[in-house]
Parts: C-alpha cells; structure tokens; sequence
C-alpha cells in the first residue's frame, strides 16, 4: 500500500494543479490528472523525506481560514504605514521561542509569519529553538509573540504534532 | 466604467515598475537591487494580467504563469549566490 | 453590478501594487523595505487575477479558474523569497535601524560564512605575498584544494 501509493496527500494535489492548468473539467483530463498523481509521487519517491499527516484537517481549513482574513488585513496595515510617516517606525528584531519540532510545521509557521501584519521571518537557528523575526514597527515584542504562539502555532501543533 | 478603471491601473503599475526600476538603479547594494527585481516582476505580472482583461484575450495567462515561475527561481538563484557563492553545489 | 465589483477588484489590486513599489522609495533600510513588496504585491497581484478570473467566466463561455494557480503559486513564493532576502542581508551584514542581536551576527560564523571570510583572506594574503609558493586553484578557494590534495595523499600513506 505504501508502495503502491506513497503520499495520499500529494495525489489529490496534483490531480487538482493539472485541472487548474488545463482549465477543463472534462472525464479525460481527470483522468489523466489522476494518472500523473499517481505516478509523480512513485517516480519521485526518494526526493520525499517525510511522510506528510495531517491529524485534524477541520482544524487545518479553520487555520486557513484565520490566516486568510489575517493577510488582508496585513495588506491594510502595511499600506498604511508605508502611506505614513516613515520617520515614525519602530523597528526590531525579535527572538520567539519554538514549540514546534517538525519540519513542515515550522516551515509552514515561518511562511504565516512571513504573510501576516508587519512580520518577516528572517533566520531560524541552528538547533531549531528560536526563529528571529523582524517586525516593521512594533514596540511591544512580548505581546507579539503571545500573539503569534497563541493565533498560528498552537493550532500547526495540532494539526501536524498531536499524539 | 471597467474600461477607465483598467486605465487608471495601468497607469498605477507603470508607475510602480518605474519605481523599482529606480530602486534597481540606486541600489545601494545586492540584496536591494534582487529586492528590486523581485518587486519588478510581480509588477509585469500585474501588467500582462490587466492586458489579458483589456484585450479579452486569455493568451497572456501562460506568459504570466511562466514569468512567475522564472522570476521565483531567478530570485532564489541570486540569493543562494549570495548566501554560498555558489549556485548548484 | 459585475462591472462595479471588476472596477473596484482590478483598482484595489493595482494601488497594492503601487503602494508596495511605494514602500521600496519610502523606507529607509533594506529589512523594513521587505516588507513592502512581499505583502502589498501578492494581495495586489491576487485580486487583479482574481478580477481575470471573473471577468473571462462571464464573457466567454467556459469557467476559469487558471489564474488561481498564479495566485497559489504567488503566496507560496513571496515568503520564501523574502525569507532568502533577509537571510542574504544578515549573511552580509548589512546596516539596520533595527538592532540586530549579537548571537546573529556571530551567526555568520556558519560553515559556509567562515569558509567563504577565510577565503577571501587567505585570497588578500596570497596576493600580497606574491605567487611564489601558491598554485592559482590554491589562492581561490583554499579549504576545497586542501581536502582535493589530502585525498589522494591519505591512501598513499596507508597503502604499505
């Protein structure tokens, strides 16, 4: 079975990127859609370290759904500010603390972090302990990582690190 | 009404590809002219989407997905360089 | 009624486009300008295609839904790009209004940080001295042609 059909996840994926890029819905491109979802991931089987699960995906769609309405109002927040006075901003680079220990699940929070209000992800540590973040103008750092913690990680453990 | 809307955004992405261009040009150092590029090419993509609408016609949609894709990975490209001085290792 | 929700779609996606250009003459360092271009442009860039996408449903006569794909593809690049950005300028050392904290900037101790110092030292030193005792692939990259010429002489030794 793990053999046969490597990444339960990645098949629909792909199936679906095809339909996109061919902007048809007819029997024969799902078909063949399915096809190259199927045979991508048993070709490429060695290029994929880890075994993607996704315990709770209500909680996924849910974290999506939070991230999504995040980001325009990131875009309003950042608008403004470039429109303001530029003399004005504050600044810093903080240091926040990870729970997470997977790969994906840090990657996928360094992304959020990269999308929402002000926050860029910049490095993340050797030992994966900390990421750096740079914040476009913040003056209280430990509010923003409550935040952050409280808002995108405890829903990613969930999802990818649940026992 | 959408024919003198799509105006006005054309004239505000020229704009904003004129200023990255200005950016590319100052500089003052690597990371602010791939910065630059960066922003330059999601503007053209801008622009061959708004020309796709104003023209009604769906051709641009593959030059867009294809810039897209290019521009990613020349951005990459520029900061591993960067980062390694070395591309491919 | 579609005609004012296309309107106002492709001029909100174009003034993000403008504001994050904006942002790349406005700010005053390379970290806080990041900021601009990776979120104003792919929320710009997003509701233009999504008013592409509108627009060629009801005036042709297939659904479309292709410009997504850019769209998708669009979010999940803009941070890795910046993310890279950011990790090349903190490499580089470049100035910040923001104060950068010190184990970072020892950061730049990582493999490849001291390789790359160490070569461009023993590069300046090289050249000071002269060519008289080192081999042009010696002066370029010092720590590669070590372990080219220890590889072979290893077996050498150990053989008999």
């Amino acid at each position: 079975m793990t053999r046969l059909l490597p990444h339960p996840v990645l098949t629909p994926v792909l199936a679906f990127i095809w339909l996109l890029l061919n902007n048809s819905i007819a029997p024969g491109q799902i078909t063949l859609g399915l096809i190259f979802g199927w045979a991508i991931p048993v070709l490429t089987i060695h290029f994929w370290p880890d075994k993607v699960s996704i315990r709770r995906p209500a909680v996924l769609i849910r974290y999506l759904m939070v991230l999504f309405y995040d980001i325009i109002k990131a875009n309003f927040t950042v608008a403004r500010l470039i429109l303001g006075n530029t003399d004005q901003l504050h600044p810093v680079f903080i240091k926040l603390p990870l729970d997470l220990t997977t790969d994906l699940a840090i990657g996928l929070l360094a992304n959020s972090i990269t999308l929402t209000p002000g926050t860029l992800w910049a490095r993340l540590s050797d030992d994966h302990s900390y990421l750096l973040i740079h914040a476009l103008n913040e003056t209280d750092p430990d509010r923003l990582i409550a935040t952050i913690k409280q808002r995108y990680e405890k829903p990613l453990k969930e999802i990818f690190e649940s026992c | 009404m959408l024919a003198i809307s799509i105006q006005i955004a054309f004239a505000l992405v020229a704009a904003a590809v004129a200023m990255s261009f200005w950016r590319l040009l100052r500089g003052p150092d690597a990371p602010n002219r791939i910065l630059a590029l960066d922003t330059l090419y999601i503007n053209t993509i801008a622009i061959l989407v708004l020309l796709g609408i104003h023209l009604g016609s769906a051709l641009f949609f593959e030059a867009a997905l294809l810039i897209a894709l290019m521009g990613f990975i020349g951005t990459v490209a520029l900061c591993k360089y960067l980062l390694r001085g070395d591309i491919i290792e | 009624m579609l005609e004012f929700l296309l309107s106002l779609l492709v001029l909100t996606g174009a003034s993000f486009a403008f504001i994050g250009s904006l942002g790349l003459i406005r700010l005053k360092d390379l970290y806080t300008r990041l900021h601009g271009p990776t979120k104003a442009t792919t929320l710009g860039v997003g509701s233009l295609l999504i008013a592409s996408a509108i627009y060629f449903s009801t005036y042709s006569e297939q659904i479309s839904l292709h410009e997504f794909l850019i769209t998708i593809f669009l979010f999940i690049t803009a941070p890795v790009s910046a993310h890279l950005l950011a990790k090349a300028a903190l490499h580089l050392g470049l100035p910040s209004l923001a104060e950068i904290p010190e184990a970072e900037e020892a950061g730049q101790t990582e493999m490849t940080g001291t390789a790359q110092t160490g070569a461009t030292e023993a590069f300046e030193k090289n050249e000071r001295i002269g060519s008289e005792n080192a081999s042009p692939g010696e002066k370029a990259r010092p720590e590669k042609s070590e372990s080219i010429t220890k590889t072979p002489g290893t077996p050498d030794q150990t053989r008999p």
